[in-house]
């Protein structure tokens, strides 16, 4: 060993510069910083996603417009449907769960803290691919940039021969790329889950939103998994000659849709049930009552679980699989909306006989039990297979589906945004702002997808980039299209809020809702290890416990 | 808070209203119509047996809507936190077994008489079989129009469907055989049946009987690429005369002339005729709409345009120019070409 002096850092902190900070923040493997990441990421292809969706409406707006080319529209309809599926409501979503489950189940990280990462740079890629193409795909003269197949990209409109260029390549491989994050995150969320929860907290002692996160974990693995294979086949028949879906050579466009929906309507529930989950947490709280039927809400959960992968072939009663097979969808689609029916009713009972406080979370809560009502009826309507042959395909679904993901799961992760911004940042959001946010989303939300069902009715397809005068479809479309106006207004200034909030917000404190779950008992923000000493909870109120210590839950659960 | 949540109240609930309001003049009086393609209107057998099953399932949907939400307004009104709370939490109710069991088994009821009442519908459409009178055509999806061949008549024609009435007392429904040549599409013509996919390689089938003659309009209702918007469908359903008549005529050959004409010989010495058939001439293309009665037809480029003189020209100059990503190439052709091929089609009757 030398005996030369190593230079030692000097005494007078120097602070960290930005790329310190950038090295903190793309190496860090702390589940809270990556819950963050895949927010912030969400937030951004947020407005992608919706700048695309303005544009898809402004050229709506009116019949025979010509805002933009049919090849930019159907570009801008498959880049919206894909963005907001797979690189915003996903991330978002996963993001929060990253955040909030070893909050809940009291421990210090996920299970498995490199995977963590590694799963969110797949998806965060995976979302730069897909956006690449806009600069890359132009393989051939002549071929357009962006994928134009629409988010589900039916056979034969992939194959080679009416897809030329590479933009469905950027678009497989992409959803292939983020794929694999999302089973990565989906592992370690059931791994957390199972293996992470702090002494006391059985399985029926967990917080709803862990309970849900779980089964969603478990969708994830099962549902993601045949869209990938689907994906390598998609590229098998691009490239290597293969004829799965190449109807020319005695491939099946059918299959294809099989293994699309064997996937996408498991999807569906992988998004709803994390938003049933922030509705499960904050109800009760802003109520001031324990959830209502806490075991039957777990059990409709794993119900919807289950059923969820068996209705897919509801998104296909047009295909002609036959009078049986459309029979079996419909009754178990129609299945679905008993679970579903359940949720609805605890959470009306969560709020009977409370003492409901409406503040920013709550109204969007309240405002999503509506709107996942109204969407759940018109499934109901959509799982009628006859009434399907109608309305599937038209406007009606686009304003179905919208309510659900917009309706029901953007509002409750507009809740979950001003519920734990408290905690993620330290600060209180502005309140004033953030119910101007609600009135003037609520507001655009039903201008414009309520009056959405109507055209569809009228029988207008999706998916067309104009449409005929004297169909009566004009004015419902105009409506539609204000209505987007009024949501983007809501948008930013929520966005406006966030930032605002994050530099001035007053300070926040541990529990300023005077909560019931684990996350309120540390620190706001919480410090990277989570809890100074692992807590020991008792019941599934371990706050109400210790704030009502005359009068604790476990005497009772 | 009072106040505030009396406005909010009166919002949500106009905005019901509304709601409510279209849906209703969505389904009033069908004899006057708001839509030529409104689904609420049915005019043959399989849109009508939807219409009742529809009508069913929205007095369901409905009747749960109202109840649900009465609940919900009730609960948000009454329990409120008022202004004067005491600050005190509410007694801690964690569920009641009696109450669960309620809302499992009536859902359960509701679900059961709604998959009944559709699955008679689904038999009732799906498992028709096809009597020996009936009309037999094979429609086949192209990128972006629509071939018709009626194979038992010999007929090929292109975007413009005919079918007979089909009254009670002569019931001569239509069965269409559904094919496609390229691409997904889907065949819907809402006043007359709901819609099904046309998938190449995978043959399917439908059937309507139109009560009414007269027009009915529908368009592609699957995604099948760049011009999927101006894929129109046009039904005419005509009485049996009028129906013998024009099939009588579209068996004829095209009316050729002793001498050919200028623009004739531009067709035949031109792509046109890689494309397209006009019968009893050279042209025998298949890839596009057979051209051999063309002038019996109201529109062209399936439906996107009106069959003018004008138009025509137009649509050969530049097709782009009417439905851009259409698969037919502009000619190049001069002025005066233009003229004498658009003469020349204006004779194909």
């Amino acid at each position: 060993m030398s005996t030369e002096s190593i230079a030692w850092p000097s005494a007078t902190a120097v602070s960290p510069s930005f790329v310190d900070h950038l090295h903190e923040w793309v190496t860090t493997v702390d589940h809270k910083r990556l819950g963050i990441m895949y927010i912030v990421y969400a937030l951004i292809f947020l407005v992608i996603g919706g700048i695309e969706a303005t544009i898809i409406r402004i050229q709506l707006i009116r019949p025979h417009n010509d805002f933009v080319s049919p090849q930019v529209f159907n570009r801008m309809f498959t880049m919206h449907g894909t963005t907001m599926i797979f690189f915003m409501v996903m991330p978002v979503l996963f993001g929060f769960a990253n955040y909030l489950i070893p909050l809940m189940v009291g421990a210090r990280d996920m299970a498995f803290p490199r995977l963590n990462a590694f799963s969110f740079w797949m998806t965060a890629f995976g979302g730069l691919l897909l956006y690449f193409s806009l600069i890359g795909a132009n393989g051939l003269y002549g071929a357009g940039n962006a994928p134009d197949v629409g988010w589900f990209a039916y056979a034969p409109l992939t194959s080679q021969t009416f897809s030329v260029g590479h933009s469905t390549d950027f678009w497989t491989l992409a959803l292939l790329v983020s794929g694999f994050g999302s089973i990565g995150t989906a592992i370690n969320i059931v791994a957390t889950i199972l293996c992470m929860r702090c002494p006391g907290m059985t399985l029926a002692k967990m917080p709803l939103f862990v309970w849900l996160n779980l089964i969603m974990a478990g969708l994830v693995i099962l549902a993601v998994s045949p869209l990938t294979a689907a994906q390598i086949m998609l590229l098998i028949d691009r490239y290597l000659g293969g004829h799965f879906f190449d109807t020319q050579a005695g491939g099946s466009a059918v299959i294809w849709m099989h293994f699309f929906w064997v996937f996408g309507h498991p999807e569906v529930y992988i998004l709803v049930l994390p938003a049933f989950g922030f509705a499960s947490e904050i109800i009760p709280v802003f109520s001031r009552k324990p959830i209502f039927g806490y075991p039957v809400m777990v059990g409709a959960s794993v119900a919807i679980g289950f059923i969820s992968m068996s209705v897919w072939a509801h998104h296909m009663f047009t295909v002609g699989m036959g009078a049986n097979i459309n029979t079996f969808f419909v009754i178990s689609s129609m299945t679905i909306a008993v679970p579903t029916g359940i949720k609805i009713f605890n959470w009306l009972g969560t709020m009977w006989g409370g003492k409901i406080e409406f503040k920013t979370p709550m109204l969007f809560c309240v405002a999503f039990v509506f709107q996942f009502l109204i969407a759940g009826l018109t499934g109901i309507m959509l799982a009628s297979a006859p009434f399907d042959w109608h309305l599937g395909n038209s406007y009606f679904v686009v304003a179905h589906f919208h309510y659900v993901i917009v309706g029901a799961i953007l509002f409750t992760l507009f809740g979950a945004f001003y519920y734990w911004f408290p905690k993620i940042t330290g600060k209180m959001y502005n309140e004033a702002l953030g119910k101007l946010h609600f009135w003037l989303f609520i507001i655009g939300f039903h201008m414009t997808f309520d009056f959405m069902h109507v055209p569809g009715l009228l029988g207008m397809p999706r998916r067309i980039y104009t449409y005929e005068p004297g169909r009566g479809w004009d004015t419902w479309n105009f409506i539609v299209t204000i209505g987007v106006f009024f949501q983007a207004a809501g948008i930013l200034i929520f966005l406006g809020n966030l930032i605002w909030s994050y530099f001035r917000g007053k300070i926040a404190g541990s529990d300023p809702w005077d909560a019931w779950t684990l996350e309120w008992s540390t620190n706001s923000p919480p410090p990277e290890y989570n809890f100074a000493t692992i807590p020991t909870i008792k019941s599934r109120r371990p706050l109400w416990d210790l704030k009502h210590p005359d009068d604790p839950d476990w005497r009772y659960e | 808070m009072r106040s505030r949540g009396s406005t909010k109240w009166r919002i949500l609930g106009s905005q019901i209203f509304v709601c409510l309001g279209s849906a209703m003049a969505a389904l009033a009086d069908p004899t006057q119509p708001l839509s030529p393609t409104n689904i609420f209107a049915p005019a043959s057998t399989p849109a009508r047996l939807i219409f009742g099953l529809s009508l069913f399932v929205l007095t369901v949907t409905g009747g749960i809507f109202i109840v649900v939400f009465a609940l919900l307004l009730y609960s948000v009104v009454k329990f409120r936190k008022r202004k004067n709370d005491d600050g005190r939490e509410p007694p801690q109710v964690f569920g009641s077994n009696q109450v669960e069991l309620a809302w499992t088994v009536i859902p359960v009821l509701i679900v059961v008489a709604l998959f009944m009442a559709t699955a008679r519908v689904i038999a009732g459409i799906q498992k028709v079989p096809r009597p020996d009178n009936a009309i037999e055509v094979i429609a086949i999806g192209h990128q972006f129009w629509w071939e018709y061949r009626y194979p038992a008549l010999g007929v090929v024609t292109a975007n413009e469907l005919h079918v007979p009435v089909s009254d009670d007392n002569r019931p001569t429904p239509t069965f269409i055989q559904l094919w496609s040549a390229d691409t997904d599409h889907s065949f819907w013509i809402p006043r007359l049946a709901g819609k099904t996919d046309l998938i190449p390689n995978h043959p399917n089938s439908m059937w309507i009987d139109p009560h009414e003659t007269g027009l009915y309009l529908g368009q592609c209702a699957q995604y099948c690429g760049t011009q999927h918007a101006k894929m129109l469908l046009r039904v005419y359903v005509q009485s049996p005369d009028e129906f013998a008549r024009w099939i009588q005529e579209q068996r004829q050959p095209a009316i050729t002339r002793n001498e050919i004409t200028q623009g004739q010989r531009i067709f035949e010495t031109t792509a046109c005729v890689n494309c397209h058939k006009v019968a009893g001439t050279l042209a025998n293309g298949r890839f596009g709409p057979d051209l051999t009665h063309l002038m019996s037809r109201d529109t062209i480029a399936a439906g996107a345009a009106k069959n003018t003189p004008e138009n025509l020209r137009q649509w050969i100059l530049n097709p782009a120019g009417i439905k851009p990503g259409s698969l037919m190439p502009a000619m190049q052709l001069s002025d005066p070409e233009l003229d004498a091929l658009t003469v020349y089609l204006e004779t194909l009757r």
